[in-house]
């Protein structure tokens, strides 16, 4: 378990925009009408899409909009990892996997980088731009070592590549997500050994069955 | 040719993303080809084709997929029935559900209607891991066509009622667990409820439920189009079909790939991920199944087969089929403490053994990982292991306590060495220091 507490300072208020409450009510259509707590996840990721974090009076914002007891928001935000409890770096929030598969593939490199280049992990940098973290399996281990940043996974980093990365992000760029040694996905590296025969790809696999395999007879009008 | 499955054989043709993931690209591949036919021959037949082509559950557990559809109420009562797609793919070492939404989603969609029809669902929800962004925004966009071509939805072609929706979490490694998941869609903590009632007579909001893996769903429409004994003729008997292997650590070239079930796990190291980093005598160990399964050594891999069986009789598990390689530059020590630290940080704090047993396994290990212990404490370990194990609500329990068990199994002795020489090289003398003065 790891131990999560709200943010010592917490703004005054909080509004749903516009966008936010939008798309929060097609969530909420998509459970049963007596199950509108179904949506609070995906709600609240909203919330911290528009905020950065999420706060309290936002959680509270939230059991409102889905008549949940405020505690069962709360519960929920302190046990799901994925939820900033205090404010995170502006340009880019970096979250660098540092369980085992990456780890035997250098993520302990890229996160001396990020203390190097950033600072403390779980602090917000002091030009407010930067927050990193150690998150567990980003579940892209055939492309360690890699690091979420923002919303999407950068691969196959080195610290070379990750520095580039940061920089980017420092000037105000947008570098690409995806892996960052030529690969195309995760394909071995040089290039895919299988999936290579084009008779896979020419449409003749579309073609119609005439009758499925072990289909059962049809009965014979009696 | 390299590995032994060939590309006319393969499922996921799409599995490196060179093509389109769109509905025409898809359906040039095979997708959604006389899905109708499958539909009308009845959803007795379906089950009875899944049973036949012995598809045994892809998420880890490796139970009968087609016996555990059969589960499921013959009647639908007052209450719907769910399908429950597992997407929350967290375990270490495992990156293949991830390919199927980004470059193959509409098998996986498909997969989904002609289950739930298996299962009288007309509603179906695939809750993916909140880190899967760019994943769901596939997935997504990859339904809106299939409600727009009528594959799904109300009154749609293939005339069975059918909503898929998607759901996500937020970052839990527990929510892998089926009714850790449910309670997380339902909205709550994701804490595994006590079984029974099982999910097939209590799952979602109290409704039968089947929860089953993407890869266990995308892979039923393929079998059904080209028979059960075309899958069953891959792999052992018990341990039949291909399956997605991902293998990563130190390896050449780590890789996703498609594999048959019970191919010698050396021959996938050596030809399709260019072999073990510098060579296969530095190999030291593999952990075979993700991160909760016990580790193997380079004596046990020559022989070793990818499959349910094989790895079972080494005492270790077949899992996810994430193989993690590990040469000899690997501080195994260091690594098996980063995932007792990986459990310690996921354990959901419900049962006790778990929550406080996985804390305490991952602070010994970091000593016995810099030789800070006791060689008695060693056996004291493992004693905590077996007590963790098996006494928990869910399998978090056991797999925190298996990575350990492996790790002294096989390799005791490093342990031990580090332990006697932790204190050579340390000052004798308590307060004084090997560093001259400056």
């Amino acid at each position: 378990m790891s131990v999560r507490r709200l943010a010592k300072e917490q703004p005054a208020s909080f509004a749903f925009s516009a966008e936010t409450l939008e798309t929060a009510n097609w969530w909420i259509a998509k459970y049963p009408a007596a199950r509108r707590q179904s949506a609070v996840i995906p709600i609240l990721w909203l919330v911290q899409k528009q905020e950065g974090w999420v706060s309290e009076p936002a959680i509270r914002a939230i059991a409102d909009l889905l008549g949940m007891a405020v505690i069962r928001v709360m519960e929920v935000v302190t046990f799901y990892t994925m939820f900033q409890l205090e404010p995170v770096g502006k340009a880019a929030l970096i979250q660098v996997c540092g369980t085992t598969p990456c780890a035997l593939r250098g993520a302990n490199a890229l996160m001396d980088l990020c203390k190097k280049e950033i600072g403390a992990k779980d602090h917000l940098s002091s030009d407010g731009l930067f927050t990193w973290q150690e998150v567990e399996c980003l579940g892209a281990c055939v492309n360690a070592p890699m690091a979420q940043i923002n919303d999407y996974y950068f691969e196959d980093l080195t610290p070379e590549s990750l520095a580039g990365i940061i920089a980017d992000f420092r000037a105000g760029k947008s570098p690409k997500a995806g892996s960052y040694s030529g690969r195309h996905t995760s394909e071995p590296a040089g290039g895919a050994l299988t999936l290579t025969d084009p008779s896979l790809y020419d449409g003749s696999a579309a073609k119609p069955i005439a009758k499925l395999p072990n289909l059962p007879e049809p009965e014979t009008a009696a | 040719m390299v590995g032994i499955l060939e590309d006319k054989d393969r499922i996921f043709t799409n599995l490196y993303g060179f093509h389109d993931w769109g509905l025409e690209a898809a359906k040039k591949r095979g997708a959604w080809n006389a899905t109708a036919d499958m539909l009308s021959a009845g959803r007795l037949w379906v089950i009875d084709q899944i049973k036949n082509s012995g598809l045994r559950g892809r998420g880890g557990a490796g139970f009968g997929t087609g016996l555990k559809w059969s589960f499921m109420p013959k009647e639908v009562g007052e209450r719907p029935h769910y399908l429950v797609v597992n997407a929350d793919e967290s375990e270490p070492g495992t990156c293949k559900d991830r390919e199927i939404m980004r470059h193959d989603p509409h098998l996986f969609i498909e997969g989904c209607l002609i289950a739930s029809f298996a299962m009288q669902a007309h509603a179906c929800y695939i809750y993916i891991r909140g880190e899967y962004v760019r994943e769901r925004e596939v997935m997504e966009a990859a339904i809106k066509q299939a409600y727009e071509a009528k594959l799904v939805g109300k009154d749609n072609i293939h005339g069975w009622d059918f909503d898929i929706y998607i759901h996500h979490g937020a970052g839990a490694y527990i929510c892998g667990e089926e009714t850790a998941l449910l309670e997380s869609l339902e909205g709550k903590k994701g804490q595994p409820r006590l079984k029974p009632p099982f999910p097939a007579g209590a799952g979602l909001y109290g409704c039968p439920t089947t929860v089953n893996n993407v890869e266990s769903i995308a892979v039923v429409g393929t079998i059904l189009r080209r028979g059960a004994g075309w899958f069953a003729g891959f792999g052992r008997p018990n341990n039949t079909g291909t399956k997605l292997m991902c293998i990563s650590g130190h390896v050449e070239r780590p890789c996703n790939v498609e594999e048959v079930m019970s191919i010698p796990l050396k021959q996938v190291l050596e030809e399709h991920c260019g072999g073990v980093r510098g060579g296969w005598g530095n190999l030291k160990a593999v952990i075979p199944g993700g991160s909760s399964v016990p580790m193997i050594t380079a004596e046990q891999c020559e022989t070793a087969l990818l499959d349910f069986d094989s790895l079972r009789e080494l005492r270790s598990g077949l899992g996810t089929a994430a193989v993690i390689v590990m040469d000899k530059s690997t501080d195994l020590v260091r690594a098996i403490a980063r995932i007792s630290y990986f459990y310690k940080h996921e354990s959901c704090g419900q049962c006790t053994p778990c929550r406080e047993g996985t804390g305490w396994m991952w602070r010994v290990m970091e000593r016995m990982a810099k030789g800070d212990a006791d060689p008695k404490e060693i056996d004291l370990l493992i004693e905590v292991t077996t007590q963790v194990e098996g006494h928990t609500i869910c399998a978090l329990g056991d797999a925190a306590a298996w990575p350990i068990q492996g790790l002294f199994r096989h390799f005791r002795h490093e342990v031990e060495e580090r332990i006697a020489n932790y204190r050579s090289g340390k000052p004798h003398v308590q307060g004084a220091t090997l560093v001259a003065a400056e």
